[in-house]
């Protein structure tokens, strides 16, 4: 086996127009280190590892491979140096199998394959490595986490011995998360590759990662042994002198009267499958149920049934006691609102302005319409900049088309349209997926608000630690049934974990 | 009436074998270019044209042969002008081959008005019963060679999907157009290539329609074959030997009429030849029905977007 590279790259400086991503940014990873790179979004840690990559021509600096510089012009050149990367969305080819893959990957695949050698010399090589993944099946029957674990096999089976990882983890659930970081450290304490991982869960660094180097605003905000920080000085590196809105006091008065019943609620998949199984739960008036599992148990069909997108196969919902009907007169009567995961494809429309995307709920209703049709620009404009005020969106104008707007204020202008008004039920899901630090925090802060004004508040999330923070009670989705249900404050992740992967 | 019988039988088997060379040829190309990624809705067009160039070289030349290379030349051109047309930003696939069908139609209708009277040589047929004495079986199984170009044609290429760098790089541009980018390979120029083979493929359908069956050149002479294997590539979830197949089945759904005129009932003839079209609508009313009929979709169809 080949050993670890180091990778060093110095002084990098990148500046598009005016603008520049990147100013005079060092970084020294070590062969057989575990380096992370930390930074909000747009502090420039993309545009520095596309500069190593060579997707992007950098205006200044060099970089080094076991002390020779190299310059790469395009992501193949990089290739060929021995550096490799994972993004964060799959490269895998969805109705390729797996050994598929690894052959077309390859940079000279042979004209005719001659799939007993190259099955041969597949397997030959997952011998070695610590871990194996089906390599018969198309990839889009694979799950998330072996997706990635293909996509790590694939860099190094090519002889990649410097991973550069974007996100790696964003797709993956906790226990997936930590089987494959792992799996990459041990690689690298064994001296067979580097990594340099982009992220910003600090959970992760501190729990992996060696060194640690921060980016803010394209400049090098601190550096140093992981072990040498702490979460603080790391956070306070990464956000600067932004004020970062309080965590959200937890109203410690208890739940009162059920608001959301689910009662043997079932309903299919897109292919027709059973995907929700006799589900039955309650959410109380001031409480927040947190649905934790590993992603594809019929959470997303759920919030679907609870957003009127799908239709429920058998059971009950009420609201008040009241039976929920998916439609807009009943939404709005039962106050169910809610912020389905991905907003700007969930719960917009990305070409109309963010004025009128605030509008959704209200657009039909005084004083934006007059007799239920005549719309007045006037009023939707000014609520719109209330609410944009009020929920701190930084959008240039109320007219600008919402996908102009950075993830975090997509989110944030639907929490607002969504919270603006009397809230029973609030269903959300992923809320924080992609955000950064601050919005996450911004946006965690609104839910607990919601909560403590007497939403019941029903919260699917992939990421267990939200769930630990924000949640009264746990529940944990398996099969499409609820395999374990508990208070937050009476369990810890162990047991969790253990009920996510069907062993409730 | 049994001797009635066999008599539609062969009639049947010899219509399946001859109607279904067009339909063959067309959606082995459409599958080609549905693999890389790109719809290709002109084939209708390419079909006409390639029957009208193959008519006309071949009576220029003498060389029904000659005829067949024009018609794939042809197609090729036609079809290399919608991959790069498409390959422009913001054009969208299926407008520019509605399109492009209206244009080889009109085409092939500007040029081809001095050919509809002459004759031209047309294609042999390879008589494979004649041995049996039976002249319904010798002209059930008079077979031109174009058909068996095709099967073999059709099990090469599903072979190559999987066994081979050309057929992997025309699979992953389908897909996953990021992974293909990932990869280096050039999606614009692989959809380009595999539409313009397509468009050779079906011009070759095109060839066997005016130079062996029916055999002339005229205004009329595709029916909408080529918008038909659309649909069976559909049916075929983009399976290069379950084109052969669905192709077989459309050919004798095509030969039920002229089989049951074989036999003196012409009654119900006109709804009798519409049956490849009721066909069409039935394959896709139910196979829109069935779970995982998507299945096999390439991803970047536009389609399926």
């Amino acid at each position: 086996m080949n050993r670890a590279i180091h990778l060093e790259a110095t002084g990098m400086t990148k500046i598009f127009g005016s603008l520049a991503a990147l100013e005079d940014v060092s970084i020294d990873v070590p062969a057989g280190s575990f380096h992370a790179l930390l930074g909000e979004n747009g502090a420039g840690k993309s545009t520095l590892v596309k500069c190593i990559m060579g997707f992007y021509e950098p205006t200044r600096g060099t970089v080094t491979v076991d002390g020779r510089p190299i310059h790469a012009r395009n992501p193949r050149e990089a290739r060929a140096q021995g550096i490799g990367m994972v993004y964060q969305h799959f490269t895998l080819v969805p109705s390729l199998t797996g050994a598929e893959n690894m052959v077309i990957g390859r940079l000279d695949p042979p004209a005719i394959i001659d799939w007993a050698k190259e099955k041969k010399a597949l397997d030959a090589f997952l011998d070695r490595m610590p871990f194996r993944v089906p390599l018969d099946r198309p990839v889009a029957e694979l799950a998330a986490g072996e997706k990635q674990k293909l996509e790590i096999l694939k860099l190094i089976y090519f002889d990649q011995r410097f991973l550069i990882l974007d996100e790696p983890t964003s797709v993956l659930t906790p226990d997936e998360a930590d089987e494959i970081l792992g799996l990459l450290k041990g690689m690298t304490k064994a001296g067979d590759i580097s990594v340099l991982m982009i992220t910003h869960k600090f959970r992760e660094v501190t729990a992996y990662a060696d060194d640690v180097t921060v980016l803010r605003r394209g400049r090098l905000a601190g550096a140093g042994r992981v072990a040498d920080l702490s979460t603080d000085a790391m956070a306070r590196m990464m956000i600067g002198d932004t004020t970062v809105r309080e965590r959200a006091e937890r109203d410690p008065k208890p739940p009162g009267a059920p608001m959301l019943e689910m009662v043997a609620v079932y309903a299919d998949d897109d292919s027709g499958q059973n995907a929700v199984t006799e589900l039955d739960l309650k959410v109380a008036s001031g409480e927040i149920v947190g649905i934790a599992g590993v992603s594809g148990n019929g959470q997303s069909e759920l919030v679907e049934v609870l957003s009127g997108q799908r239709p429920l196969v058998d059971g009950r919902i009420l609201v008040r006691g009241q039976p929920f009907e998916p439609n807009r007169e009943s939404l709005a009567r039962l106050k169910i609102y809610g912020l389905p995961e991905e907003p700007l494809r969930n719960a917009t429309v990305p070409r109309m302005s963010v004025a009128e995307n605030i509008a959704f709920r209200s657009f039909d209703r005084p004083p934006i319409a007059s007799l239920g049709w005549w719309l007045r620009p006037g009023p939707m404009r000014a609520k719109a900049r209330d609410l944009i005020a009020r929920y701190r969106v930084k959008t240039p104008s109320t007219e600008a088309p919402i996908e102009t707007l950075s993830g975090g204020n997509v989110q944030r202008a639907v929490l607002a349209r969504e919270l603006s008004g009397d809230v029973d039920v609030l269903i959300v899901a992923n809320p924080c997926f992609g955000l950064d630090f601050a919005s996450a925090a911004d946006i965690r802060a609104q839910i607990m608000e919601a909560r403590n004004r007497g939403a019941a508040v029903l919260l699917v999330s992939e990421d267990l630690d939200e769930i630990l923070e924000l949640a009264d009670r746990v529940a944990v989705m398996s099969e499409g049934r609820i395999a374990y249900i508990s208070p937050v404050a009476q369990t810890d992740r162990a047991t969790i974990g253990h009920a996510m992967a069907g062993h409730g | 009436m049994s001797a009635e019988l066999l008599t539609v039988l062969f009639a049947m088997i010899g219509g399946a074998i001859r109607v279904s060379t067009p339909f063959l040829f067309v959606s082995l190309g459409e599958c080609l270019t549905e693999k890389a990624g790109r719809i290709n809705l002109g084939l209708e067009g390419t079909l006409v044209l390639g029957a009208m160039v193959a008519y006309m070289t071949s009576y220029e030349t003498g060389s029904p042969w000659a005829g067949v290379a024009a018609a794939a030349a042809a197609g090729f051109l036609l079809g290399g002008l919608h991959g790069a047309l498409c390959s422009l930003p913001k054009v969208n696939d299926v407008a520019v081959g509605i399109a492009l069908m209206t244009f080889g139609t009109g085409v092939a209708f500007f040029f081809g008005k001095p050919y509809i009277q002459p004759a031209a040589p047309r294609l042999p047929g390879i008589p494979l019963a004649d041995w049996t004495g039976s002249p319904a079986l010798a002209d059930a199984l008079k077979v031109n060679p174009l058909f068996f170009v095709g099967i073999v044609l059709a099990f090469a290429m599903a072979w190559a999907f999987r066994n081979t760098r050309v057929g992997l790089v025309v699979r992953t541009t389908g897909d996953s157009a990021p992974a293909a980018r990932a990869m280096g390979i050039s999606v614009d120029g692989v959809r380009l290539l595999a539409t313009a083979a397509g468009g050779a493929l079906a011009g070759i359908g095109g060839s066997f329609l005016s130079l062996y069956y029916p055999g002339s050149w005229n205004e009329a002479l595709s029916s909408g074959q080529g918008l038909m294997a659309v649909a069976l590539v559909i049916f075929a979830r983009w399976d290069p030997v379950r084109c052969f197949v669905a192709a077989l089945l459309f050919g004798a759904a095509g030969a039920i009429g002229p089989a049951l005129q074989s036999i003196n009932i012409t009654q119900g003839y006109y709804f009798f030849n519409a049956a490849p079209y009721i066909l069409t609508l039935l394959i896709m009313v139910s196979s829109g029905r069935v779970r995982h009929a998507q299945h096999g979709m390439p991803g970047e169809l536009s389609v399926s977007k």
